[in-house]
């Protein structure tokens, strides 16, 4: 299917970082059923870096695909720039998607930016000055 | 990913391949009998026969006379015309109520939307979950002012066959104009418009291995119909633009085939599709969309419950096999289906639907393979859905069984 670009389908076909993290330091949900994605991100923080990352992802082909690259965006980068993923970096990494596809790539952006809410809620003292 | 080069397709119910009759039927009105019907000189005159002999062999095919067929460009056009019309004969005699049902094709329901724009008032019947109404509904539905009862044949994504000649008794004993949107009917069930008391009909010659872009509106004599399209007087001045001559002839032989094989191609499809619903039954937490009996011979949509439904065809494509699927994603819309929504699905798993629509040309083997793939994709998507996670852990609880 020319539907998406062969980066999507590539992340959609071998997603990275599939998974659950046990221990993870913030997990963040977002999406729901009733529009037809859902992703949920895990982390695992260690000084400040984000060491590993982990997804589930319900949802199209552009939802997994847009999980896959967040991820892989972010691993091993400083929480600071993690926090600072947007979805039109994750669209670019995946050379494009179909507009009425976009709120899948808002979506990834989103559930990274949860499971960092989480991780400072659990952590306060790491959450930087405003 | 692809394991091998074979392709499976099952996805009749959007459209089929040409069968080779038709393809034939056509090629002689491309290049050598490709004059204008309208033409006085020869060239025109043999199309002209061509297009009386295809009116009078498509009305016999369905049990009307020649001078009721309306050539279209289609289903869309036929849903368009019978239902615009019908407004009009009501609305001089000021009757503006339209009764239809909620899991109609959108070529009928964004009719009825502009006419509801009009003043017009519309009733939806409700399906009930097993995707069939009743012609008690439809009398119960239908009010001094009601001028259209207009009810799919049988539904596109379910499949599901609706008592036609008994609403058309209904209608005729109550004096109001019954259309019905036979485009995934005809070819495939026997139809006789007059045994069926059936007032309009539409069908389309993409669904039963004809060309696309070619269809016929059914009106019964005396029923007058509006235009959608002015300019000359072709059908009739009823539905202006040189005919589709290569169209109207490769309809015309792929009905002939398609309707003296119904009973042959049903039993044989009966057994296909059982056999995969059955199979794809076994899969935990799934679900037949759609009565089980009365359903179209080729018909088999179902629910998995925890996973997305575009993200399962583009892995089936990647095993070579061509379905389809009432998801928000594949429709460019947040909102699953309506149809699906119609029979009570809810979201969560109305997302998780898949058709599969049969023709006869599919195998026994093609049917264990799609089995099999299906449970694969499924168990796979499953394995990273974080609702799945959720409905085995106990979080949530399953909505289907
Ligand atoms: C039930 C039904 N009505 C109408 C149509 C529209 O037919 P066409 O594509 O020929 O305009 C279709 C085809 O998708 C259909 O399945
Ligand atoms: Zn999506």
């Amino acid at each position: 299917m020319a539907l998406y670009s062969e980066k999507v389908m590539d992340h959609f076909r071998n997603p990275r970082n599939i998974g659950v993290i046990e221990d993870a330091d913030g997990i963040g949900e977002v999406g729901n059923a009733k529009c037809g994605d859902i992703m949920k991100i895990y982390l695992k923080i260690e000084n400040d870096i984000i060491a590993d990352v982990k997804f589930e992802t319900f949802g199209c082909g552009s939802a997994i695909a847009s999980s896959s690259m967040a991820t892989e965006l972010i691993k091993g980068k400083p929480v600071a720039e993690a926090l600072k993923l947007t979805n039109k970096a994750v669209v670019e990494a995946l050379d494009g998607l179909p507009d009425y596809k976009m709120h899948c790539s808002v979506l990834a952006e989103e559930a990274i930016r949860s499971a960092l809410d989480d991780y400072y809620q659990k952590n306060p003292e790491k959450k930087p000055e405003q | 990913m692809q394991t091998d080069n074979r392709q499976i397709y099952v996805d009749n119910a959007a459209t089929t391949k040409m069968s080779r009759t038709a393809i034939d039927a056509m090629l002689p009105y491309m290049d050598k009998i490709y004059g204008n019907p309208s033409s006085l000189h020869s060239v025109g005159q043999r199309a002209n026969e061509a297009l009386a002999g295809a009116r009078e062999r498509v009305a016999k095919l369905l049990g009307c006379e020649p001078r009721e067929i309306t050539f279209t460009s289609g289903g869309s056009e036929a849903d368009n015309q019978a239902i615009v019309s019908a407004a009009r004969l009501g609305a001089r005699k000021g009757k503006k109520h339209i009764i239809s049902t909620a899991f109609e094709h959108h070529a009928v329901l964004h009719t009825l939307d502009a006419l509801k724009k009009e003043g017009f008032e519309i009733t939806l019947l409700d399906v009930h979950e097993w995707g069939i109404i009743t012609a008690e509904e439809v009398a119960a539905a239908i009010r001094p002012d009601t001028c259209l009862v207009t009810v799919v044949y049988a539904n596109n994504e379910i499949g599901t066959i609706q008592p036609i000649a008994e609403i058309g008794a209904v209608c005729k004993e109550k004096g109001v104009l019954f259309h019905t949107d036979a485009v995934q009917a005809v070819g495939h069930l026997h139809i006789n418009v007059k045994e069926q008391n059936i007032d309009m009909l539409s069908l389309s010659a993409h669904k039963f291995h004809g060309p696309k872009g070619v269809g016929v509106l059914y009106a019964r004599k005396g029923i007058a119909l509006t235009n959608i399209i002015y300019g000359g007087a072709q059908e009739r001045g009823k539905r202006a633009g040189t005919e589709n001559i290569p169209g109207i002839m490769g309809m015309t032989a792929a009905m002939e085939e398609a309707c003296a094989n119904i009973d042959a191609n049903a039993e044989k499809l009966i057994y296909l599709r059982d056999k995969l619903i059955a199979g794809l039954s076994a899969i935990p937490h799934s679900i037949l969309n759609g009565d089980a009996k009365s359903r179209l011979p080729g018909n088999v949509n179902f629910c998995f419950e925890g996973i997305e439904g575009e993200s399962l065809l583009l892995l089936l494509d990647d095993k070579g096999i061509c379905a389809s699927s009432g998801s928000a994603c594949t429709s460019g819309s947040l909102d699953p289906s309506h149809v699906l929504l119609a029979i009570g699905r809810v979201h969560d798993i109305a997302h998780g639907s898949l058709r599969l629509s049969l023709c006869e040309e599919n195998t026994e083997e093609e049917i264990d393979y799609v089995i099999k793939s299906v449970e694969e994709v499924v168990t796979y998507l499953r394995s990273i859905s974080p609702i799945w996670r959720d409905l085995v852990t106990g979080k949530k609880q399953f909505i289907i069984k």
